[in-house]
């Protein structure tokens, strides 16, 4: 960006094409164009999300409300409120436009609406204190999974590895093709139930409230342990085979003969030649099955009833929360979204083939 | 019409005797192939088997028992004819197998009904994706243009969005339950962008090659191209695309079916999982609930995997090197 304004100022030092070439400069510019798509991404998420309802010709709301009054329960003394607080929040006999322009604002302001199932407390307040287990156990496994899984299928990929490694590593990798959540039933049969060794579900001890101390951090651990390996052993597999079969391509490539002619250390060549070209397409591949972790993740939180937004989207669909679901819909696509712009912002510090600011 | 120029082989009249002619000619490198690569193989034989067993449990089992309250209710699996109950006979019963679950089904009916039935939702969301990514990626990468535009932004955004998410959202807005052949529809509607994005990159370098450049120059016009060359070499590509999608598509109704999304009335695998984890089976100790889907869940997606793989070894020959 600054070499591209730097050329710009010298070529031209009158005022009128300049600010137009810098103006073009900068939307033609990597990083502005890659966050102007995830804007787009974003936008055209927030529509199709928009529309869905209105396509189905149902009303989620008076749906949830009709329900709850066939059933008499609890829910009857809020009734009355919560359909004011309804029509007044989205001006359901407003035109489409304004539902519409409404929609996008409070998406813009990152207000998700209000719970139908409990009924005063927003969206924004269940989703992100959900979130948080959500993140902390996805990130370590997902950092972890590809790092382990990386240097798996690196291994797995060279020529020149001890033989027994394929028959302790192979086993290993067809774990990917076992689904996250069948895994995590095994576990917690094998772990759980059968030797009691760890806890059979929650993420924290029932009974105890969540609190800053060594205790309740130990207890969290010992919780996150078997969803953790259930997320991590799929994943590692996936990241071994795309790493292995880089590998594999790589070895009759021109510099590697010469890394090899050159009479460097195995190592060298394994790490700085091979390992480290072999790597950039694993980072394009993280941004590809980012959705596909978050929606397994999701699953493994339902069968563990671990306290993330999988088990909250679990209970909305059950309750018809129609708000929460979509809340919840909308955080993910978010996170992915903004995950994939983050990772192409990396990309080109990791690549340096990759030129910052041509277009 | 040109006439074929390959000169016809001669003919030996001892050895062109059908089918040892047609085994040297067509089995014998089909059976060194296999050889080669065994996990095409091993695929194979694993879909077969539970194909197998789907098979013989439909001609010998009674398959009406999946019906709630078809059976009585928690019996572990066994053999034996009677019920007993603190070491005295109370009764006899039909043997169950695979044992009977809460809520009264013969389990092992859930079995011989839900693994088709889940297979089928996989095929059809399979079929669906790959007719739609191969002509979305034939049509951007052969034409270009703002055409080409147009299904990329598509195609980027839709990776960016989660099928499951999407059909969350559908599913719970057309508040009915969707039958197996529309949730394999579904599944299919939105899982095309990935074939797309995979087939169009591969199109993409195909067009520049050699054979390509020959046939443009000769006039072939544009879908006989198509048709005609890139096709044909693109077909195990495809294959190994088509069964990727098939695992994802499986994968994702069994995330649909687990979440509560499913449909009730239908015995899927998924469903079966479902109840599983709605009446924690794990807890109860009831292992012959959970085992069966799991085993038979697992075995489609090894096998899955395997002619994955397989394919893939056969379409792209640099991975035979060195496995």
């Amino acid at each position: 960006m600054t070499e591209q304004t730097q050329a710009v100022e010298n070529s031209s030092p009158s005022s009128g094409p300049s600010i137009i070439r810098i103006i073009t400069g900068i939307f033609g510019h990597f990083l502005v164009k890659r966050f102007l798509f995830f804007l787009f991404v974003v936008w055209l998420a927030s529509t199709v999300i928009f529309i869905i309802p209105r396509l189905s010709g149902q009303d989620p709301v008076k749906e949830k409300l009709l329900l709850e009054a066939q059933r008499g329960g609890a829910m009857q003394t809020g009734l009355d409120a919560m359909a004011k607080h309804y029509q007044k929040r989205f001006g359901l006999d407003q035109p489409i436009w304004i539902q519409y322009s409404n929609f996008l604002n409070d998406l813009a302001h990152l207000n998700l609406g209000v719970s139908i199932a409990f009924f005063p407390r927003t969206v924004n307040d269940i989703v992100f204190e959900s979130l948080i287990w959500t993140l902390g156990l996805m990130g370590t496994v997902t950092l972890l999974a590809f790092v382990l899984g990386t240097l798996a299928g690196a291994i797995l990929g060279w020529p020149r590895r001890p033989g027994w490694i394929q028959y302790v590593f192979m086993p290993l990798l067809t774990l990917a093709a076992i689904p996250q959540y069948l895994l995590a039933m095994i576990l917690i049969f094998i772990f759980a139930f059968k030797l009691g060794w760890l806890p059979l579900f929650g993420g924290y001890a029932a009974g105890t409230l969540p609190e800053l101390s060594f205790a309740f951090f130990i207890d969290v651990i010992k919780h996150a342990i078997l969803p953790a390996f259930a997320i991590l052993f799929s994943v590692v597999g996936f990241w071994a085979i795309g790493m292995r079969g880089m590998m594999i391509n790589m070895q009759g490539e021109d510099y590697m003969i010469q890394a090899d002619a050159k009479g460097l250390k195995g190592s060298r060549i394994f790490m700085r030649y091979a390992v480290r070209n072999a790597l950039l397409p694993q980072v394009t591949g993280l941004a590809l099955v980012l959705g596909t972790i978050v929606t397994g993740q999701v699953l493994v939180e339902r069968v563990f009833s671990y306290p993330g937004i999988g088990d909250i989207l679990f209970q909305a669909i059950r309750l018809s929360d129609f708000f929460v679901i979509r809340g919840i819909v909308i955080v993910i696509i978010l996170g992915i979204a903004g995950a994939t712009f983050l990772l192409d912002v990396l990309y080109p510090l990791l690549d340096p083939r990759i030129k910052v600011g041509k277009s | 019409m040109t006439e074929s120029v390959t000169t016809p082989k001669p003919i030996d009249p001892t050895e062109s005797d059908g089918w040892n002619q047609f085994n040297t000619d067509r089995v014998q490198p089909i059976k060194r192939y296999a050889l080669r690569n065994p996990s095409l193989i091993w695929g194979c034989g694993l879909v077969f088997f539970l194909m197998l067993f789907v098979g013989v449990g439909h001609v010998v089992w009674d398959t009406e028992q999946f019906r709630p309250l078809s059976t009585p209710t928690r019996l572990a699996p066994t053999l034996s004819h009677a019920i007993v109950k603190g070491g005295e006979l109370t009764g006899e019963v039909k043997p169950f197998p695979f044992g009977t679950d809460t809520a009264g089904r013969d389990l092992l009916a859930v079995a011989i009904l839900g693994t088709p039935l889940t297979l089928r939702i996989g095929i059809i969301a399979g079929f669906t994706s790959i007719i739609l990514g191969t002509v979305a990626a034939f049509v951007a990468a052969y034409y270009r243009g703002w055409l080409d535009g147009a299904i990329r932004s598509v195609v980027d955004v839709g990776l960016a969005m989660p099928g499951l998410l999407i059909l969350i959202l559908v599913r719970i807005n057309i508040g009915r339950e969707l039958s197996v052949d529309e949730m394999g529809l579904a599944l299919g509607l939105v899982g095309w962008v990935f074939p797309a994005r995979t087939i169009r990159a591969q199109v993409l370098v195909m067009r520049e090659q050699a054979y390509v450049e020959l046939s443009r120059l000769s006039g072939t016009s544009g879908m006989g191209i198509i048709f005609k060359e890139m096709l044909p070499n693109l077909i195990p590509y495809i294959t190994a695309s088509l069964v990727g999608s098939v695992a994802g598509a499986i994968l994702a109704s069994i995330g649909l079916e687990a979440i509560g999304l499913g449909n009730f009335s239908t015995p899927t695998l998924g469903m079966t999982i479902f109840f599983n984890i709605q009446f924690s089976s794990i807890t109860l100790g009831m292992w012959w609930w959970w085992l069966p889907p799991l085993v038979a869940i697992v075995i489609v997606f090894l096998g899955l995997f395997l002619i994955s793989s397989g394919l893939d070894e056969w379409s792209n020959p640099r991975l035979r090197k060195r496995v």
